[in-house]
C-alpha cells in the first residue's frame, strides 16, 4: 500500500525511536497575548494563555488534555504544532529542539506533526474536491507516490471508512461526521508520527461520535500514531487516553496515567472536575454527593496568584494565596500541584471518587 | 471610552492632513511630472501678452519654484491666519480660513464655498431625509412580507433605482415634471435666493426626490437583506418567547441591530454628499458644491478645485467620526471591551 | 354518575394531562422537499414534573419545543395536531392568545445564551421588559424584580449587575439571567432546549442543580432537550427519545436506562463512554448516519442503521411501528417481539455497556 511506501523519517539523520520512548517533550512552555490598551496602545498586560508546561509525550501513547474553555488546550496544541511561537520555553521533538524553528525549517517536520481541528467543516475548503484537499499535503510536500497522488487518496478515504468514489466530491455534500473523517484523512497521507487532536469528536453526535473514536483507535494501532488529544468531555477522555494532563488557567494541576488519575485523583479541581460530570445512571440521581465549583473561571489576564484554583478551592489555607504549589510526583506515574492533595497513598480520601461508587 | 473618543478625534485630524498633503501634492506636483514648470504654471495667471521673464517674477513671487512642502506649509498656515499672494501689479489679501485664492477670477475661495454651501447642505439634508424614510421603511416592509407580491415588485423597483443613472432620472424627472406638467421650477433656480421656506422645498423637490430615489433603492435592498438575517437572530426568538407583540420584536429588537451597519453607510454617504453631489446639482444646474467644482475643472482652475476637494475630505472624516462615535452609543461591546 | 361521565368526555377533549401533546407534526415546505421535521409525537406532562426528550441533532426536538411555544412563523410550518396546555389547545388558538401566554404561562431557555440575549440592552432591560409584558406594573418595581429575580438564580450583586450587558457576563451567569428572565413571569412551563450544551461541565453541574431547585420551588412543568442522555439522567422523571422526527421509545428514566427496549436507545447506551463503569475496550457505535427529513426511510426510520432489521421478516422496511404500550407506560416503537428484545437486551447489549 502506498501510503506505508512514504519514507517515515522526514528529517534525515535522525533514527526515529522505537516504542515507548520520548517523542515530544516541553519544558516550561509559556504562551502570552500581549494586551494593548489606551491612547498609545502601550501593552497593558497579557492573556497569559499559557503558562509554564512542562510534559512529555511517548511514542504511541494518547496524552489528553482536559480543563475548562479558555484554560489554554487549543494554544497548547498550536504551539505543539508550531502553528504559534512560544514566548518561552523549549518543545522537543524527536530529540531535536523546535521551539523557535523558523517556518522553512519546520517545513519537513510539518509531514511529523499534524493537526486536527474540532470543526471539521471551517478547516475544509468548500470549493476543492475532496481528491484535491486530501492530495493537498502530497503536493505541498513534494511527496512521491508509488501508483500516483489518486491511488493514494482513494486508499486514504477507504482507510477512514469513506468510499473512493467520494473522490470527487465537495465538503458541502457530507454529514458532520464524515467530513471530520475527510479532516482525518487529510492528516495521514504524510503518515505523521504525533497528531494533535483539537476537540475531534466534540461537534459530533453521539452515534457519530463513538463511529470516528474507533477509528482513531484503529488507525493509533494500525500507524503507531502517538496523540495528543484535546477535549473537555471526561468520559470520551477516560476511554482514549493513556495518560490525562489536567489545565488549569494555562497550567497543568495533574498530570498522570489514566487509571490513576480517575480512580484517585489528587488535584481539588480534577476531583470537581470528575463530580460534575453527569451520569447516565438514574440511581445515582440525588443522593450522591457532589462537589459543586463555585462561580467561573477567573480571567487569564489577571489570574489569581499562587495556587491559581484557589479562588474557588473548598480546600484552600493561607499558604494557598501565597505559595504555588509545584507539580510534584506523589505516586508512581501521577503528578500534582496541590498543598492538600485528595487521595495520596496512605493518606485517607475525604471525598467518594465518581468512578469508585457505580462498581 | 474616552481614550477611544480622543483616540478618534485624533485619528481623524491626523488623516484631515494627510488628505491635504497628498491633495496638494497631486495638485501642484503631477503637472510638473507631466513635464510643465513652475512658469507653465504661473502663465496661468498672468495675461496673454506677459513676457517669459515676466512670467518667471510671477512664479518666483507665488512660490511656484519653492520646494513643495515649503509650498504646503504655507498652505497650511493659510488655512488658520490667511495669507498673502503677492501678484505683481498688486498684492492679494486671502482672510483667515484662506483655502487658496483663485487667480482666474482673482478671488479666494473661501467665500464661494460658504456661499455655495448651504444649498449643496439643502440637497444633501433633504433627500437624506426623504430616503432613510422611504428606504429603510421599504426594507422592513420587504422584509416582514417576504416572498410576497408585494416584496417582489418592491425590490424591481430597488433594482431599478439602482441601476438608473442620476442623469436618466434626473432628466427623465425634469421633462415630465417642470417642462412637461409644469408642477416643479425647471432647473438653474437658487433655493436659497428667498428667505421663504416653501420655496426653498418648492424648488429643492424634485432634485431631493431624483436623489433620494436612487439612495432609497439601494437602503431598501440592504435594509431587508439586514432585516432578514436579525430576524433570524436567536435575540429576536428570544423577544418573540417573551411573548412581545410582533411589533416590539421587529421595531425594537429587530431592526435597532439591523440598522446599525446602515448607519455607518449612512453617515459616509451623507459625508460624501456634502462634498457635492456633482451629477445632480448639474442636472438640475444648482449652484452648490458640485457644480462649483464641475466649472472651476472645466476652465482648469486649480485652487477652486484643490478648495472643493478639502471640504469634501472634511466632510467625510466629520462623518466617519460622527457614525464611529454613534456607533459606540449604539452598541455597548463598542462602549465597554 | 352522568355528571361524572360528562366531566371524562371534557377532560379528553380539553388534554387530560397538564400539558398534553397529541399527534403533533410540524412540516416544512421547502424547494427540497417537505421536510417532516416533527410527524407524530403524543406526550402528557404534569406540573412539578420533569419531562426529557433525547435524540441526536436533526431529530426534531428544537422544533417541537418551538411547536409548544408558537414560535413557528405562520408562513413556513404547516403544524397539525393538538397541544393542550392547561386544556386550551395552542394549535387552534390565534397566534394573538398563544403570545399572551408565551412567557407567562410558558417560558424557554435556549442553547446559546450569548446570541439568545439582545447585545445591546442591559441584562436588566431584557428582564424587566419580559415581566412588563404580562404585568402592568411600574418600571421601578419591575426592576426590583428583575434584580430579585437575579438573586434568586445566583448571580452575585444582583443589584449591580442588572446593568451590565450580556457580553460582560460570562456564560454560565448568562445562562443564569437567561432563567431569570425565563421565570420572570413564574410560568406554569419551562422548556428548556440544550441549556447547557454550551457550557463547561462544572458550570452544566450548576445550572442543572439550578434548575432542579427551581423547579421544585416554582413547582412548574420542566421539558429538558438535549443530545446528552447523562443530563436527562440528571433531571428527568419521564424521557422521549426521538429519531427522524419521531418518538421511538417513551418511559420512564428507570425505563429507559435500565431496561430500554429500542435498539436506538441501545445503541446511543453503547455509543457512549461511561465514566461510572468499567472502561470497555471499545465503544458500540450505530452504523450509517441519521436520516435526511426529506427521504425518510420506508418502515421504521432506523431500519438501514438497525442490526436486529432482519428479525422481523421484512416489516422492518415497509411497515412503520407504532409506539405502542409494552406495560406500565414504557412505550416502544419496534416490530422485535418482547422475547427477542429480551434477548438481544439481556445477551447482546447489556454485558457491554
Ligand atoms: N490569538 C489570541 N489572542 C489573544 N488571546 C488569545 C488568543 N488565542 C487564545 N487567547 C486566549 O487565551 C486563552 C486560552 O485560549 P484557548 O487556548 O483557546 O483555550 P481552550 O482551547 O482551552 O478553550 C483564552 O483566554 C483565550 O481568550
Ligand atoms: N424553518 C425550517 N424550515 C425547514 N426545515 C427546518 C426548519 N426548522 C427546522 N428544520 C429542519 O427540521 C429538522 C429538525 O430540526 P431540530 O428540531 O432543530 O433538530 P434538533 O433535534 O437538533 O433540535 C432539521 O432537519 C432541520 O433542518
Ligand atoms: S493548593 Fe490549596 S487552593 Fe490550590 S488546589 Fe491545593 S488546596 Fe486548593
Ligand atoms: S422496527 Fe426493525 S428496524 Fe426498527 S428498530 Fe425495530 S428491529 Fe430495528
Ligand atoms: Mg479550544
Ligand atoms: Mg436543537
Amino acid at each position: 500500500m502506498s501510503i506505508e511506501e512514504i519514507d517515515s523519517t522526514a528529517v534525515p539523520g535522525v533514527v526515529p525511536p522505537a516504542l515507548g520512548e520520548e517523542l515530544l517533550s516541553v519544558e516550561g512552555l509559556v504562551k502570552h497575548f500581549p494586551i494593548r490598551k489606551g491612547l498609545l496602545q502601550r501593552q497593558s498586560g497579557a492573556v497569559q494563555a499559557v503558562d509554564g508546561l512542562t510534559f512529555n509525550v511517548t511514542r504511541g501513547e494518547t496524552l489528553s488534555l482536559v480543563g475548562e474553555s479558555g484554560c489554554g488546550k487549543t494554544t497548547t496544541g498550536r504551539l505543539l504544532t508550531r502553528l504559534l511561537e512560544p514566548t518561552a520555553g523549549k518543545i522537543v521533538f524527536e530529540g531535536r529542539d523546535i521551539s523557535h524553528l523558523s517556518e522553512g525549517k519546520m517545513r519537513p517536520l510539518r509531514r511529523d506533526v499534524q493537526m486536527i481541528f474540532q470543526d471539521p467543516y471551517g478547516s475544509l475548503n468548500p470549493r476543492h474536491t475532496v481528491g484535491k484537499i486530501i492530495g493537498a499535503p502530497y503536493k505541498l510536500q513534494n511527496v512521491k507516490t508509488e501508483h500516483g497522488v489518486k491511488r493514494a487518496v482513494q486508499e486514504l478515504l477507504e482507510l477512514v471508512g469513506l468510499s473512493p468514489e467520494h473522490y470527487n466530491r465537495y465538503p458541502h455534500e457530507f454529514s458532520g461526521g464524515q467530513r471530520q473523517r475527510i479532516g482525518i484523512a487529510r492528516t495521514l497521507a504524510l503518515r505523521p508520527k504525533l497528531i494533535v487532536a483539537d476537540e475531534p469528536v466534540s461537534a459530533l453526535d453521539v452515534s457519530i461520535q463513538a463511529q470516528v473514536v474507533n477509528l482513531l483507535e484503529d488507525l493509533q494501532k494500525e500507524f503507531d500514531l502517538t496523540y495528543v488529544m484535546i477535549a473537555h468531555d471526561l468520559s470520551v477522555v477516560r476511554h482514549v487516553s493513556d495518560r490525562v494532563a489536567v489545565m488549569y488557567l494555562g497550567k497543568i494541576v495533574e498530570i498522570a496515567d489514566r487509571v490513576s488519575l480517575y480512580e484517585k485523583p489528587m488535584h481539588p479541581y480534577t476531583v470537581a472536575l470528575l463530580s460534575a460530570v453527569p451520569v447516565p445512571d438514574t440511581k445515582r440521581k440525588g443522593n450522591v454527593k457532589r462537589i459543586r465549583l463555585e462561580g467561573d473561571v477567573p480571567s487569564p489576564i489577571n489570574p489569581p496568584p499562587a495556587c491559581r484554583f484557589h479562588t474557588r478551592c473548598w480546600k484552600a489555607q493561607d499558604i494557598c494565596k501565597t505559595t504555588e504549589p509545584p507539580l510534584l510526583q506523589l505516586a508512581p506515574g501521577h503528578q500534582a500541584a496541590c498543598h492538600f492533595p485528595e487521595n495520596q497513598p496512605g493518606g485517607e480520601s475525604t471525598i467518594p471518587v465518581s468512578t469508585a461508587q457505580a462498581k | 471610552m474616552f481614550a477611544y473618543l480622543v483616540r478618534r478625534v485624533i485619528g481623524a485630524v491626523v488623516l484631515l492632513f494627510i488628505v491635504t498633503a497628498v491633495t496638494f501634492a497631486i495638485f501642484f506636483q503631477v503637472p510638473k511630472l507631466g513635464g510643465a514648470t513652475a512658469d507653465d504654471l504661473a502663465s496661468r495667471y498672468v495675461g496673454k501678452s506677459a513676457g517669459a521673464a515676466q512670467i518667471h517674477e510671477t512664479a518666483v513671487r507665488l512660490g511656484f519654484t519653492d520646494p513643495l512642502y515649503e509650498q504646503y506649509g504655507r498652505f497650511v498656515k493659510g488655512l488658520f491666519v490667511g495669507q498673502e499672494y503677492n501678484y505683481g501689479p498688486s498684492t492679494e489679501h486671502c482672510p483667515a480660513p484662506c483655502f487658496g485664492y483663485s487667480f482666474l477670477t482673482q478671488q479666494p475661495v473661501w467665500p464661494d464655498l460658504v456661499a455655495r454651501l448651504p444649498v449643496t447642505a439643502s440637497l444633501a439634508g433633504g433627500a437624506a431625509f426623504i430616503w432613510l424614510v422611504t428606504g429603510v421603511g421599504t426594507g422592513i416592509i420587504s422584509a416582514l412580507r417576504r416572498g410576497s407580491v408585494l416584496d417582489r415588485s418592491l425590490m424591481s423597483v430597488a433594482l431599478a433605482g439602482v441601476s438608473l443613472p442620476i442623469f436618466f432620472t434626473g432628466l427623465l424627472s425634469l421633462s415630465i415634471f417642470s417642462y412637461g406638467l409644469g408642477w416643479t421650477v425647471a432647473g438653474g433656480t437658487n433655493p436659497m435666493d428667498e428667505t421663504n421656506p416653501i420655496w426653498w422645498a418648492y424648488s429643492l423637490l424634485l432634485p431631493w426626490v431624483t436623489l433620494a430615489f436612487l439612495y432609497a433603492a439601494s437602503y431598501a435592498r440592504l435594509t431587508r437583506a439586514g432585516m432578514l438575517e436579525t430576524m433570524n437572530e436567536d435575540f429576536v426568538r428570544t423577544a418573540r418567547a417573551k411573548g412581545l407583540t410582533e411589533r416590539t420584536v421587529v421595531m425594537k429588537h429587530g431592526l435597532r441591530s439591523a440598522l446599525t451597519p446602515i448607519l455607518t453607510i449612512f453617515g459616509l454617504d451623507l459625508g460624501l454628499l456634502m462634498g457635492g453631489a456633482i451629477l445632480t446639482e448639474t442636472t438640475f444646474s444648482l449652484p452648490g458644491i458640485g457644480q462649483y467644482a464641475v466649472i472651476a475643472l472645466r476652465v482648469n482652475d486649480l485652487p477652486k478645485v484643490l478648495g472643493v476637494t478639502l471640504v469634501a475630505a472634511f466632510f467625510i472624516v466629520l462623518a466617519n467620526l460622527i457614525v464611529d462615535l454613534l456607533y459606540a452609543v449604539v452598541d455597548p461591546r463598542v462602549r465597554i471591551s | 354518575m352522568t355528571e361524572n361521565q360528562d366531566s371524562v368526555v371534557q377532560r379528553v377533549q380539553r388534554g387530560e394531562a397538564f400539558l398534553d401533546v397529541r399527534d403533533l407534526r410540524v412540516h416544512f415546505p421547502t424547494d427540497d422537499g417537505l421536510v417532516k421535521s416533527v410527524d407524530g409525537i403524543s406526550f402528557q406532562l404534569e406540573r412539578g414534573k420533569t419531562l426529557g426528550i433525547v435524540g441526536e441533532s436533526g431529530s426534531g426536538k428544537s422544533v417541537t419545543s418551538m411547536a409548544i411555544m408558537g414560535l413557528h412563523g405562520r408562513g413556513g410550518a404547516r403544524i397539525t395536531g393538538e397541544i393542550f396546555l392547561d386544556g386550551q389547545d395552542l394549535v387552534a388558538s390565534t397566534p394573538e392568545e398563544v403570545r399572551l401566554l408565551r412567557g407567562k404561562r410558558m417560558a424557554m431557555i435556549f442553547q446559546d445564551p450569548l446570541s439568545a440575549m439582545h447585545p445591546f440592552y442591559t441584562v436588566g432591560a431584557q428582564i424587566v421588559e419580559a415581566y412588563r409584558v404580562h404585568n402592568q406594573v411600574t418600571k421601578k418595581v419591575a426592576r426590583k424584580h428583575a434584580i430579585d429575580m437575579l438573586d434568586r438564580v445566583g448571580i452575585p450583586q444582583p443589584d449591580k449587575r442588572v446593568d451590565a450587558y450580556p457580553h460582560q457576563f460570562s456564560g454560565g451567569m448568562r445562562q443564569r439571567a437567561m432563567i431569570a428572565m425565563a421565570l420572570s413571569c413564574d410560568p406554569d412551563l419551562l422548556i428548556a432546549d440544550e441549556p447547557t450544551t454550551a457550557l463547561d461541565v462544572t458550570v452544566q453541574a450548576q445550572i442543572l442543580d439550578l434548575i432542579r431547585d427551581l423547579q421544585r420551588e416554582f413547582n412548574s412543568a420542566v421539558i429538558i432537550i438535549t443530545h446528552d442522555l447523562g443530563v436527562v439522567a440528571e433531571l428527568a422523571d419521564d424521557i422521549q427519545v426521538m429519531y427522524g422526527g419521531r418518538a421511538i421509545e417513551y418511559g420512564t428514566a428507570e425505563d429507559i436506562f435500565d431496561s430500554p427496549q429500542h435498539p436506538y436507545t441501545w445503541g446511543l447506551l453503547g455509543s457512549m463512554p461511561r465514566i461510572d463503569r468499567e472502561r470497555t475496550e471499545r465503544l458500540i457505535p450505530i452504523k450509517g448516519t441519521p436520516p435526511s427529513l426529506i427521504n425518510i426511510p420506508q418502515g421504521c426510520a432506523f431500519n438501514p442503521r438497525c442490526n436486529y432489521a432482519h428479525l422481523n421478516g421484512g416489516a422492518s422496511e415497509t411497515d412503520r411501528p407504532e409506539l405502542l404500550d409494552i406495560g406500565s407506560g414504557h412505550k416502544v416503537a419496534c416490530h422485535l417481539s418482547p422475547q427477542q428484545r429480551q434477548h438481544a437486551w439481556e445477551t447482546d447489549i447489556k454485558p457491554k455497556l
